[in-house]
């Protein structure tokens, strides 16, 4: 891409001119990829927008939440409500309202709720709603099914995910650089402390889990003509909040673009799973989850870390060509021997057994 | 039907919630593992007491001297096993907390993924003390109500031990401050491993009684963990009373809501209620700041 | 990047000229697929009414050397491809769906299961063109479904005709002066409930039945003690629940426990689970249901027998042998075709028929199995059809229904 004789552009032309590339590139994929393909790439950036989305808020405040089921839900719910009434982008406006006028009340009422009160209270509402959809399309339209059949093909839903995940990523990109990034960071570290530094906390923590639920909702909103027939418990599924967590988790939170590490894997492996091992689904999914928790504790993104610096070593050749793979050997083994996971376990068991070795940690 | 039945019937059904929420709340509240895995436990003896009743014909509440002991061992053994990994190298308890979740999450899917491969995912349902019992001129289901009677012995007996014990002393310690514990000579791992075995027991002990009743499948575990979750919450983390309260008022609203309002409405009516606990005491019912 | 695209691009290139090379040869098996849920809340549906009859229908066929298919003169066998998980997860499906018919390029797709997750598929299965035989599906607007999706093809009526056969068992013990015109209606919330509630309740009031008491309930709910009091107390004769499984079985606990003895006790889905007869012994007799079969048909109690033999769980008496029937009309419809061709397949199931089944004959002509039970009933430990009273094999109803 860069000529020999022109001069070296800088870091940041360089790094925008690959995100531009890679936007570019991920905009021709419908074109390039087969019907199944396009729908595995529109659920990928699916969950990238909900999955960063969510990072925006819990990464910098610490607080888990499982309310992007409910964010989800109503910008499909009320897509698949309206859409006999008003043109489709109509439903996407009228959706995002609906999704912000609400976040801005849970955010307010959840101001003083933290930790674990906080995940269930997220929960919590995601359930409620659905129960009052629920009872609603019973008992007023007597039927629960809504179709959503539009002009809006997997292409369309594919590029405005696309373009919605450029948007989420620019915002966290800023907020990243902006006061109120900082200080959501404060806040995260120790509330009183922001409080005492002058953070206006309650707004910060409003603004920033609206922002998030905005694109949550619109995730939804623009998933529903992909769904087709919508009913409140395909919009309101408490698992894509779980899966939005652990995604998460699995690409890591120390970087903007870690959470999205985690999507892609996991959505892979959850295809494979489904496709190739139908019937162990359930127990290799379990145990995958168990392998990253005890064996990649900092996920994916950690992973990355650790061998771009193992990478890095090398260069300085001290110890001529061995060094490297001393180091790369050294690197692959380190799971297995650092966080203490399974060997960990058995070494437990082990002193239990034995106390006479006791002494040895 | 007098109001005092419809409240009648929600306590007895709200009892069934603070069993449930108990042992999640020992495994939570003191040992400090979110375990998500709880309810594959509950499920897992459900099926136990399913196998050997319509096997061998053994009573239930007999049958529980088998799995209650048995989950015991097993979560005792998961604590040392998989948690103590996880809680030596975890600095904060939000860090505890969040790696435990995914842990048993993982945990949760291979349970709930083996037992399908086990048991099938056929719904079962067995018919024990199917039978009327007139309790204060009012008719309840026998089954029901020795669920609420074991739910309320189980209580009892915990809140004993917990008051009145040097072990209770010790968990009650641990579960406020676990470095403070540490400090006046409390064996930390050890004293958590029980109380998450304890737990493991209680959830035993409430699958047995649930699987009279409803009718259960492998799928059902985390209907259950998350029905626990919700209560512990709304109660208060660690507080085994507010755990009781909890249950009891969620019982009695969707027994309430059933009868006076329009039963589509329980669960509705139930988060909500749990929603608006958290935004006036946002640390639950009778949890201290 | 480019280069990999490349790669990926010649690959695909490479199998469609493959795939296309060995059309012109016959098949060494006919392909299917099917996408279901293993795991998740819809796993014990899909496992008690659907799965089963997936399995006996790949090992009778290929027990007899396959599918006779005239453009290759041969009998081909039977080959399920692809079995996937759909998680109980609506997305997931409809992905899973797509890869079959594009990916995987089975010849035939077998439909998952419940009525959500049927409607869901139905826009997929129109696009590509294969015939969707939905036996664990109902709506009150499937006449106008099918017109909307050609490939769409019910095997179960819509929820008020369901309604009709049930009410006229009820004229009949009305106008004989029976059980009185009062009825409670209760249903579970959700996507069958909803529609049954409606199809039910406005051929009730129709008929001048008073609905003295109509509610729903959440999916889950632990406890119908107060409904069932509600019930007891509201003087109806009849007693009507839109149920799934596990509620069926909790109002019938209930019921036992409470005393509730109305004349008239029907519940829908999971009534005519063999498990219903295992739980409540004695007591389930004079219980109605939903659905119904003949079990004096030709070939239905050999079904029964292999059924048991090879899965040792006994189907139901409603959608499990429909769905082995569903299955061997598509064999016939093949059969007539005599070709794979989807559209050619899709044009026989529709006009071809009527269909020989262990269900009795089925016609298609307007996508939905028009003539079948509505009603059925537990009679000395068998659930079997009693209304439309008209169809062939139908029993005289057992009434009133003993007090448990």
């Amino acid at each position: 891409m860069v000529g020999e004789d022109k001069p070296f552009p800088t870091r940041a032309a360089l790094a925008i001119g690959s995100l531009v590339t890679l936007v570019v590139l991920l905009a021709a994929l419908p074109w390039l990829l087969s019907d199944y393909g396009l729908s595995f790439m529109v659920s990928v950036m699916s969950y990238l927008v909900l999955t960063v989305a969510w990072a925006l808020f819990s990464g910098p405040t610490r607080l888990v939440s499982l309310a992007t089921s409910a964010f989800f839900g109503v910008g499909m719910y009320t897509v698949a409500m309206l859409i006999k009434l008003m043109p489709l982008y109509a439903t996407f406006a009228v959706a995002l309202g609906v999704g912000a006028l609400l976040a801005g009340v849970v955010g307010v009422l959840t101001l003083r709720i933290a930790g674990m009160f906080f995940v269930i209270f997220g929960f919590g509402l995601s359930e409620m709603i659905r129960q009052l959809m629920v009872w609603w399309e019973i008992n007023k339209t007597h039927t629960m099914g809504r179709y959503v059949f539009v002009p809006f093909d997997a292409t369309l839903i594919y590029e405005h995910l696309l373009g919605l995940a450029v948007i989420v990523f620019f915002v966290g990109w800023q907020l990243r650089r902006a006061r109120l990034g900082l200080a959501l960071m404060v806040i995260g570290e120790d509330e009183t402390v922001a409080r005492q530094v002058g953070v206006n906390v309650p707004f910060a923590k409003v603004a920033i889990f609206v922002v998030s639920a905005m694109f949550m909702t619109m995730t939804g909103a623009l998933m529903a003509p992909r769904y087709g027939f919508i009913n409140p418990n395909f919009a309101f599924n408490p698992l894509v909040s779980f899966q939005v967590v652990i995604m998460a988790f699995l690409g890591g939170l120390q970087r903007l673009w870690g959470p999205a590490l985690g999507v892609i894997p996991l959505i892979i492996l959850s295809e494979l799973l489904q496709t190739e091992f139908p019937f162990w689904f359930s127990v290799l999914l379990g145990i995958v989850f168990m392998v990253i928790v005890y064996f990649l504790p900092r996920g994916v993104t950690g992973l990355i870390e650790d061998g771009w610096k193992a990478l890095g070593r090398p260069l300085e050749l001290q110890r001529g060509l061995t060094g490297p793979l001393v180091d790369a050997w050294g690197w692959m083994s380190r799971p297995i021997i650092l966080p203490r996971g399974i060997a960990g376990a058995i070494e437990d068991v082990w002193v239990k057994i034995a106390p006479q070795t006791k002494g040895r940690r | 039907m007098p109001v005092i039945e419809v409240i009648f019937g929600g306590v007895i059904l709200g009892g069934l919630y603070a069993l449930v929420a108990m042992g999640f709340n020992l495994q939570y509240g003191v040992a400090r593992i979110v375990n998500l895995a709880y309810g594959e436990f509950l499920m897992t003896a459900a099926f136990a007491a399913f196998w050997m009743f319509t096997l061998f014909g053994v009573n239930p509440i007999l049958g529980m001297f088998l799995s209650v002991p048995a989950a015991f061992g097993a979560n005792w053994l998961i604590y040392r096993v998989l948690m103590t990994p996880l809680a030596r190298r975890a600095r904060t308890r939000d860090q505890l907390e969040g790696e435990t979740i995914l842990a048993t999450f993982g945990l949760l899917f291979v349970l709930r993924g083996a037992a399908t491969i086990a048991f099938t995912a056929n719904d079962r349902y067995y018919d024990y003390l199917g039978e009327p019992l007139r309790l204060l001129g009012f008719t309840f289901a026998a089954n029901r109500v020795l669920a609420f009677a074991t739910a309320g012995v189980i209580a009892t007996a915990v809140w004993v031990v917990l008051q009145f014990t040097r072990f209770g002393v010790a968990l009650r310690a641990l579960a406020i401050d676990p470095v403070g514990a540490q400090l006046v000579g409390v064996d930390v791992r050890r004293l958590s491993a029980l109380a998450f075995a304890c737990g493991g027991a209680l959830a035993a002990a409430a699958g047995t009684l649930v699987s009279t009743f409803l009718s259960f499948n492998p799928a059902i575990g985390i209907e259950f963990t998350m029905k626990a979750l919700v209560v512990v919450i709304m109660g208060g983390i660690g507080n085994m009373l507010g755990s009781l309260a909890a249950g009891l008022m969620l019982g009695v609203a969707e027994a309430l809501c059933s009868y006076y309002v329009d039963s589509g409405l329980t669960l509705a009516v139930a988060y909500a209620l749990f929603l608006i606990v958290l935004v006036v005491r946002p640390r639950g019912l009778f949890g201290t700041a | 990047m480019d280069s990999l695209l490349g790669r990926i691009s010649f690959i695909a290139l490479a199998m469609a000229a493959a795939s296309s090379a060995l059309a012109a040869d016959a098949p060494k098996s006919i392909r299917i697929g099917y996408a279901i849920s293993l795991s998740g809340v819809n796993a014990q549906g899909a496992a008690t009414t659907t799965l089963p009859g997936y399995d006996l229908w790949v090992k009778d066929v290929n027990d007899k050397g396959g599918i006779m298919v005239k453009e290759f003169g041969k009998r081909i066998p039977v080959e399920v491809v692809a079995k996937y998980d759909d998680t109980s997860n609506a997305e997931t499906l409809l992905r899973l769906e797509e890869k079959l018919m594009t990916q995987d390029k089975v010849d035939f797709v077998l439909p998952p299961w419940s009525t959500g997750f049927n409607l869901a598929v139905a826009p997929i299965f129109a696009k590509y063109g294969y015939p969707q035989l939905a036996v664990t599906a109902n709506a009150n607007d499937e006449e106008q479904l099918v017109k909307q999706f050609p490939t769409l093809f019910f095997f179960l009526n819509q929820p008020m005709h369901f309604g009709a056969a049930l009410i006229s068992v009820l004229d009949t013990l009305k106008s004989a002066g029976k059980i009185n015109d009062k009825v409670v209606l209760l249903s579970v919330g959700d996507q069958f409930g909803a529609e049954f509630a409606a199809g039910f309740g406005a051929g009730l009031k129709g008929s001048g039945y008073d609905i003295v008491l109509q509610k729903s309930y959440p999916l889950g709910a632990a406890d119908l003690t107060n409904e069932i009091k509600e019930a007891k107390s509201s003087g109806a004769d009849t007693f009507i629940a839109g149920s799934y499984p596990p509620d069926t079985f909790m109002l019938a606990g209930t019921a036992i426990t409470q005393g509730y003895n109305p004349k008239v006790y029907y519940t829908a889905v999971g009534t005519a689970f063999a498990e219903f007869g295992g739980a409540f012994k004695g007591k389930a007799d004079g219980v109605f249901g939903i659905g119904g079969w003949d079990p004096n048909l030709p070939g239905a109690q050999d079904y029964y027998k292999r059924q048991v033999a090879l899965t040792g769980h006994a189907p139901d008496g409603w959608a499990s042998p429909v769905t082995y029937a569903s299955l061997q009309i598509l064999v016939q419809a093949i059969e007539k075709a005599g070709t794979l061709d989807r559209k050619k397949v899709l044009d026989a199931i529709a006009n071809d028929g009527p269909w020989d089944t262990i269900s009795g004959p089925i016609d298609l002509k307007t996508h939905i199995r028009e003539k079948q039970w509505g009603v059925g009933q537990w009679q000395n430990g068998q659930f079997v059809g009693v209304s439309p009273s008209d169809m062939a094999g139908a029993q005289p109803v057992m009434f009133p229904k003993p007090a448990w």
